[in-house]
């Protein structure tokens, strides 16, 4: 089949629309937003109407001495601390709710009900059960399991807001990574399993030595996802936190955008300079990851 | 191996050995740990909403506040009416229905060329649009809402819709569906004379409206949550925030009532809820996630 013009000009004219809506809010602000990370813009600049200032690096010297960019770095890095708990827990469940028994389906769609979730909604529930006296440290007090001092509330302390936010993440993706591993697990052979428990494998050498295993590639995609995820979290901090308190849970994009939008003296250099120092951190993530897994799978062979 | 295995293992799966109970029993005993970590802050916001505080007590009164014992509805008009809830209702459904609509059309639009012709520059469109998926973004709403401003968009529901629609789901779902229309009708519809215009709308579309149905409804829950584009396009526009950026704000209330925020969380809940339990299938196939 030969391209005729009539076919190539009609092909562009459909195409038009997404180009231009792409080329707008998704290539422009790529090239625009890298190349402000290397100027001056923002504040008094900004309103008078002048252009951005070229100041090559300076902006990036700004960032290492700044101890609150470094921190929000630390807590970005620290935060994928959730990816593996998350791969794993959500894996589990899959396995759980992949057999056809009576209920699961409602247990799939009952634990797909988080990840339809609003960010704000979970933020407002979630701020009931955090509350020093909500139902966590009421259902700890239950179990005598509160820790000394008595109920706090976990948003407030420096020492668990962090964690707890992390618990919200984790809440709203734990289903999100179920179903993709649920279509994972339906390409296992049974036979597989079958010989495993004819072996005498227990469930737990099953998971380990026979599902880990053979879901490697989906398990690759789903800590990629994962792992991106959670070095850009903002929304999670934002709406639970804010970033204290006392910056324990200030995120590298919470640096971003707090920079760009909070306050008078928005700087849009700066914040732009310091999202591409966490995209060059996913990118530098990605890459371990790729050669992570796949140093794994030429290991056992 | 296989065949072995099988016929050897086929006796045990049939017998019901008290160590296979114990197996099904521990599953769903797990089951239902993981089914109360994931369920329940709606159940205890809905035994909030649901509870009369005109009886006196707080919501951290326990066990009353998750069982309580006398139940209205008031709390749901209550702050449908002092908070104006009708209002940001609306903008939820405006922003959201603009942006099904502008989704569904600019993807087909796109797709359309993509799985039928091929022409100069086909490769390249291509790889541009496999691209967006894996670029950095995080810079992205910096500069977007610059454009916004330039454009006059900064503040208007338009702002919020306009830089969403595009996108490579939407395109590459589309295409995948059109793909699989055989081409023997569009063939004969050519012959007739139709076209290109015609034989999307008349053939395509209608062919591939289980697609259609999917990314419409994807649209609609991904914008109906939505909560940080929203809230950074509208912040100096408050009254034309969605439900999502508007539940937070009821939080910081002066006249804060616990009661009245679980209602209003629940009315934002509710039509995510019935859509999702309606085409639970489809979130099921781990569709969203192939391409996200």
């Amino acid at each position: 089949m030969r391209a005729s013009w009539r076919e190539t000009l009609l092909s562009y004219a459909f195409l038009a629309p997404a180009l231009l809506l792409l080329a707008v809010f998704t290539f422009y602000p790529l090239l625009y937003g890298s190349y402000l990370g290397f100027t001056q813009y923002g504040g008094a600049r900004f309103a008078q109407g002048l252009a951005p200032k070229w100041v090559g690096l300076d902006n990036f010297r700004t960032l290492i001495s700044d101890p609150l960019f470094l921190t929000s770095l630390w807590n970005s890095l620290k935060y994928l601390l959730v990816v593996p708990v998350l791969q794993l827990a959500s894996l589990a469940v899959a396995v759980l709710v992949s057999k056809e028994l009576p209920g699961m389906a409602f247990f799939r769609a009952a634990f797909y009900v988080p990840v339809i979730t609003s960010v704000s909604l979970a933020a407002v529930m979630w701020e009931w059960v955090y509350n020093r006296g909500g139902t966590l440290n009421w259902s700890l007090n239950l179990l005598h399991l509160l820790p000394q001092g008595g109920a706090f509330g976990w948003l407030n302390n420096p020492h668990t807001a962090f964690w707890a936010v992390m618990l919200v993440t984790f809440w709203r993706g734990f289903g999100y990574y179920m179903v993709l591993y649920l279509a994972g697990l339906q390409g296992i052979p049974t036979e597989l399993e079958e010989a495993a428990v004819l072996d005498g494998a227990s469930a737990w050498q099953r998971f380990w030595r026979v599902t880990v295993p053979m879901m490697r590639p989906t398990i690759l995609l789903c800590t990629l996802l994962s792992t991106i995820a959670a070095l850009r979290v903002l929304e999670e901090v934002l709406v639970l936190t804010g970033g204290g308190p006392l910056n324990s849970t200030y995120t590298a994009l919470m640096y971003v955008y707090s920079k760009a939008f909070q306050g008078f003296n928005f700087d849009y250099g700066l914040a732009s300079a310091a999202g591409l120092v966490i995209a060059v951190v996913a990118l530098l993530l990605s890459i371990a990851n790729f050669r992570l897994f796949r140093d794994a799978q030429g290991g056992e062979r | 191996m296989s065949l072995v295995a099988r016929s050897a293992a086929r006796p045990a799966v049939r017998r019901r050995s008290p160590r296979r109970t114990g197996r099904a029993a521990l599953r769903y005993a797990l089951l239902l740990i993981v089914l109360v970590f994931a369920v329940f802050p709606f159940v205890w916001t809905l035994a909030i909403a649901l509870t009369d505080k005109t009886a006196g007590g707080s919501i951290y009164d326990f066990p009353a506040s998750l069982f309580p014992r006398r139940l209205t509805l008031i709390n749901f008009a209550q702050v449908y009416t002092t908070f104006s809830l009708g209002k940001y209702i609306w903008n939820s459904v405006s922003i959201a229905g603009m942006t099904v609509v502008g989704t569904l059309l600019v993807s087909s639009l796109a797709a359309y060329p993509l799985a039928r012709f091929r022409f100069p520059g086909r490769q390249l469109i291509f790889a541009l649009i496999v691209a967006t998926l894996v670029l950095p973004g995080e810079t992205t709403f910096i500069v977007n809402t610059l454009t916004l401003k330039q454009l006059g968009l900064l503040g208007t529901h338009l702002g919020v819709v306009v830089p969403t629609i595009a996108g490579a789901f939407g395109i590459f779902l589309m295409r995948q569906a059109f793909l699989g229309v055989p081409t023997s009708l569009l063939e004969a519809a050519r012959l007739d004379g139709a076209s290109e215009l015609t034989v999307l709308t008349r053939i395509m579309l209608p062919l591939t409206r289980p697609s259609l149905a999917a990314l419409g409804i994807f649209t609609l829950v991904t914008t109906w949550n939505a909560y940080f584009w929203p809230m950074l396009v509208l912040s100096a526009s408050p009254d034309l925030a969605p439900l999502s950026v508007a539940v937070l704000k009821l939080k910081g209330q002066f006249n804060y009532d616990p009661f009245n925020v679980a209602a209003g969380a629940l009315i934002m809940m509710v039509p995510v809820l019935l859509v999702f339990l309606g085409a639970q299938r489809l979130f099921m196939r781990g569709l969203e996630g192939a391409v996200k």
